[in-house]
This record gives structure tokens, sequence and C-alpha cells, in this order.
């Protein structure tokens, strides 16, 4: 009805000023705009978040579904392979991030230098690892690392290191987890840390210079306090990613051996879409969601609390 | 003689960084047990041929490529559309609900991806859309980052632009058209190589919503064949080295709008 007319007046209205009203206007366009993402947003992102909640409170599926309580809450304080999963994690988390982003510093100070040459070259370099898609990276490490033909293990052999049992043994399979998560990210960190140094008003280290503070000083006193609110940023970002860690231990090592790298995200995979325990993945994923939000407000707290 | 060194050590780094994937280019062109054999393989053979003829006839190459591409493009473009729009409307317009809708938005970043994929899954169960592609592009259509990514960038045109646009009697939409979008033209490229990249490598999804080997993308069904016992690596390689290929292009053609993605994610946060 409305098309046609408008299309009416459309073919009628050449010259007179105001033919009909426009379905598009002022006052309507935001919400018109906004429309998709509302739908998006309310479809996939709010109603299944909330759903979660509801399932994690239920046992079974479909006609079966009972609502239980809290019921697989209890079970998941007293599940042991819950706590095992929380400790590899938090143990990937404290030594991984640190040496990480300490490497990505190091290496974009690097990148930085004047003194460099083909500075573009080795940037896009140490990028591309970030932009492997988990596939890829999973066939590439689960071969780089075996035991008796890995590229890892050669290159080691030059070293005069004996072939390591990477994939064999839980010591070894948690630092083949630390080492593939900082190739994949030391180079994305890195970029970030250069834009931040790049940033630098080039005055600062003047004025420093003229007032005769070293290299040392000049960092500390400059580089360290302006690349701050970066730091930060990264330090929140890379706790959040490691603790919802499941791409290098789901490839690698399927959480293996021994439990030895199961990591929350994988222990909730597992039972969801191994078992279909529906009930329990919920709450395992409501668990890591308190635990995402109180580490990420722990930060802010101690970090933004100073400035 | 110090910058000699720097270079040095950077090249040296760029080495472990790249290396896995000249590494991976080389093992494609062999045959599975020359990949295993006891040194790695630094030059190319003459298998890639016999591999990715194998690779076509274990999982349909060609069909999973168009598969793959088909959702990567569909997915890129309405979710690059969704989000100018949603973007334009936080940055340009005051409405009922704006700052509201803004926070919810930006906060379901940190929720863990978990939490959304049992009940998505349920959803699409009883849509009776398991095993089709509007299940794996529907639930990717609204993308948080990229709305914040927009409305960022937006916030940066000034209205006189907008308002001078309008005086001459353009409509909304031909304000949004002709005046907006040639001016995000940069950011719109580098989100739209952020979501494609995303829907390329996408696996997680697709592995759980797909289950005819004739609808799958090329992760899952990598990820299969590499499953199998007794796997023949020669035409695993060729598949990651082709499901990288993308990834390696788009990045040395659009370096730019790569870092300047990244950054307007980070630094603006």
């Amino acid at each position: 009805m409305t098309l046609t007319m408008t299309r009416d007046a459309a073919t009628r209205g050449g010259g007179s000023p105001r033919p009909h009203r426009p379905l598009i206007t002022k006052r309507n366009i935001p919400y018109l705009l906004i429309l998709p993402a509302l739908l998006g947003f309310v479809s996939f992102k709010a109603y299944p978040i909330l759903a979660a909640l509801y399932i994690s409170l239920t046992s079974g599926a479909g006609a079966a579904r009972t609502f239980v309580g809290l019921d697989n809450y209890v079970r998941l304080v007293n599940d042991p392979l819950f706590w095992t999963a929380l400790w590899n994690t938090a143990l990937i988390l404290v030594v991984q991030v640190p040496i990480m982003l300490l490497l990505a510093l190091v290496l974009a100070l690097g990148l930085n230098s004047p003194l460099l040459r083909l500075r573009g070259l080795w940037r896009l370099g140490v990028f591309m690892p970030s932009l492997t898609g988990l596939v890829a990276y999973g066939v590439m490490f689960s071969v780089i690392l075996s035991k008796d033909s890995g590229l890892l293990n050669w290159v080691l052999g030059f070293f005069g290191v004996d072939a390591i049992d990477w994939l064999g043994s839980p010591f070894w399979a948690r630092i083949a987890i630390v080492i593939a998560l900082t190739w994949h990210y030391t180079g994305y960190n890195a970029v970030i840390y250069l834009a931040g140094l790049q940033s630098i008003p080039k005055e600062l280290y003047e004025a420093a210079m003229v007032d005769g503070a070293g290299a040392v000083r000049r960092f500390w006193s400059i580089t360290v306090p302006q690349l701050r609110p970066i730091l930060l940023l990264t330090v929140v970002l890379s706790t959040i990613g490691t603790l919802q860690l499941f791409d290098e231990p789901f490839v690698i090592t399927g959480g293996g051996p021994d439990n030895s790298t199961l990591t929350i995200s994988l222990y909730l995979y597992e039972n969801g879409f191994r078992y279909f325990d529906f009930g329990y993945a919920a709450a395992i994923a409501y668990a890591l969601t308190l635990i995402v939000a109180g580490f990420g407000l722990l930060q802010l707290k101690l970090t933004g609390g100073k400035k | 003689m110090k910058g000699w060194a720097l270079t040095f050590v950077l090249a040296a780094v760029f080495a472990l960084c790249v290396g896995p994937f000249y590494w991976l280019a080389m093992a494609a062109t062999h045959a599975n047990s020359e990949i295993f054999a006891e040194t790695p393989k630094f030059y190319p053979g003459d298998q890639l041929g016999a591999n990715t003829a194998k690779l076509e006839e274990s999982i349909g190459l060609v069909h999973v490529l168009g598969n793959t591409l088909f959702v990567a493009i569909v997915q890129t473009s309405i979710a690059i559309v969704v989000a100018l729009l949603a973007g334009y409307a936080f940055a340009k317009f005051e409405f009922r609900g704006r700052n509201a809708f803004f926070v919810l938005l930006l906060s379901t970043l940190v929720i863990p991806g978990g939490v959304t994929i049992i009940p998505i899954f349920e959803m699409m169960n009883d849509l009776d859309l398991i095993d089709s592609f509007p299940a794996l592009i529907l639930p990717n259509l609204t993308v948080p980052f990229g709305i914040f990514l927009m409305r960022q960038s937006l916030l940066a045109i000034p209205d006189e632009l907008l308002d001078a646009a309008r005086v001459d009697g353009a409509g909304e939409l031909r304000v949004l058209w002709r005046v907006v979008v040639p001016v995000m033209r940069p950011v719109l490229a580098a989100l739209g190589v952020f979501l494609f990249l995303g829907a390329w490598n996408d696996f997680l999804w697709p592995l759980i919503a797909l289950r005819t080997p004739e609808m799958y993308t090329l992760p899952v069904a990598l990820a299969t064949l590499q499953g199998l016992a007794r796997t023949d690596f020669g035409q695993v390689m060729v598949g990651t080295a082709i499901s990288s290929l993308p990834m390696m292009v788009l990045f040395l053609v659009l370096q730019k709008q790569f870092i300047s993605g990244l950054l307007a994610g980070a630094t603006k946060g």
C-alpha cells in the first residue's frame, strides 16, 4: 500500500516540492540504522547469554530438560578436573603473559630504533604469525613439534639438545603450549607497542638529551610512562585471552597428556560437545565469565587507581 | 656497526616467525614419507600436483573452497553494512537508549564465546538450520568490535560536512552513501579484511554446526582429514598452505589497513 503510493507520487510529482512523506526522516533514521545490529544483538548475544544462565541451572536437553537449581555449580566446585583445568590455565597465564609482553616490548624497541635497516620487512614478518588460522596453526605445530622428525627438535639438535618428547610428557606439553602462544601473539603485541612508541613526541627525548639524560634514564622516565596506557591494555587483553585459552591446547595437545594442558574452555567444549552435557557446560561457561570479569576488574582497579 | 647487529637480531626473529610458513610451503611439495624424514625439507619437491589431486579426491577441494569463499564473502559484506549503519547511528544521532545499548554491546566483548555457543546451537537446531550456511552466517552479523570501530572513526568526521550535504537537499541515505562511505573507505577496508579472515579461518562453530562433508568449509574439512588414522600429510600440507594463502596475500596488499585497524581497536579502547 505505502509502496504503491510512494511510487505513484514519485512518478507524478516531478515538480512539486513535497510529493509524499519520505519513509526515512531525520526523526526515525537512527532507529532504522540501529535496527539490524539490534536484531543481531538480541538474537545472538543477549538472548543466548541469558539462556545459558538458565541452561546452567538445568539438566538434560530438549523435552527432557529439568530444573536442578545450583546442582551443576555444586558439581563444578567438587570436580577435580575443573580444578585441574583452572590450575593449568593459571599456570600458563602466569608464565606466558609476562614473557610474551616483555619480548614484545624489546622487539618493539628494536623495530623503532633509527639504526634499524629494512624495518617494514621485519615488521611484516613478526606480525604474520598472529594471522594464522586455528587449523593451519594446529597442523603446523603438530608436525613441527613431533619428536623424531619435527623441525624444532632438528634445530635444537644443532645445540646438542636431545630430542624432546614435546607432546608426550606433561611438563613439555605445557612448555609447547607456551612456545606456541608466544610464537602466535608476540608480534601482534610488538606492533601495538611500536605504534605507541612512534606516537611519543620526539621533543620529549630531545629535551631529555639536552638535560643530559642517558638512554636508560630516558627509557624509564619517558618511554615507560608514555607507553603506560598501551602496556596496561595489552596486559588486560592478554590476561582475558589466556583465561579463555582454547585454540592451542585443542589443536596441539588435545588437553593431554594426562590432562596437563586441559584448560577451562577446553573442558567446557568437551562437556558441551563431546558429552552433550549442556547444563554442566553452561555452568563452566558462567564460572569462566566470573573469573574473567573478576580479573578484568581487579587489573583495572590495581593499575587504574594509581593514575 | 650497532645498526648491523640490531638488523641481524631482527632478521633472526623474522626467521623464527616466518620460518614455519616457509617450511609449510616446502612440505606441501613433498610426499608423506619425505615430510617425516629425519631432516626437514627446505627445498621444493615435485609432489605438489599429486598432493593437490589427492586432496581434491579426499575432501573435494574445489567445492570446499567454494563453500568457504561463499560464507566468508556473504558474512563479511553483511556484517560491514550492519556495523557501518549502527556505528553511524551511535556517532551522529541522538536517540533513546543510545548509551544503554552501546554499553551493553561493548560489555559482551568480555563474555567468553563459550557462553553463547550452546544456546545458539539449540536455537539453530530448533530452527532446523543445523548443517546449513545460514547457521554459520546469522550469528556473526552483529560484530560489537566492528560497531565500536565504526563509531570511533565516524566521530572524527565533522558534523558540518554532513549538514552541508543535508542543506543541499540530500536525503539521509544519500548523505551516508555519498559523504560518509567515501571518507570511511580505509576503515571499512580494515574491518573487511579482519572480518573476512575471521570467517575464512573460523573453525569451532562450523565444526559444531555442520554435519555433511558437502557443506564443510576448508578448516573443518582439513581437521577431519587430519583426524583420520594414517593421515597422508602431503595433502594436509597443501590444504593448510591454501588456507593460509588469502591471509598472506591480503596482508601483503593491505598492510596499512591491517595495522590501522589493529591500532584503532587497541589504542582507542
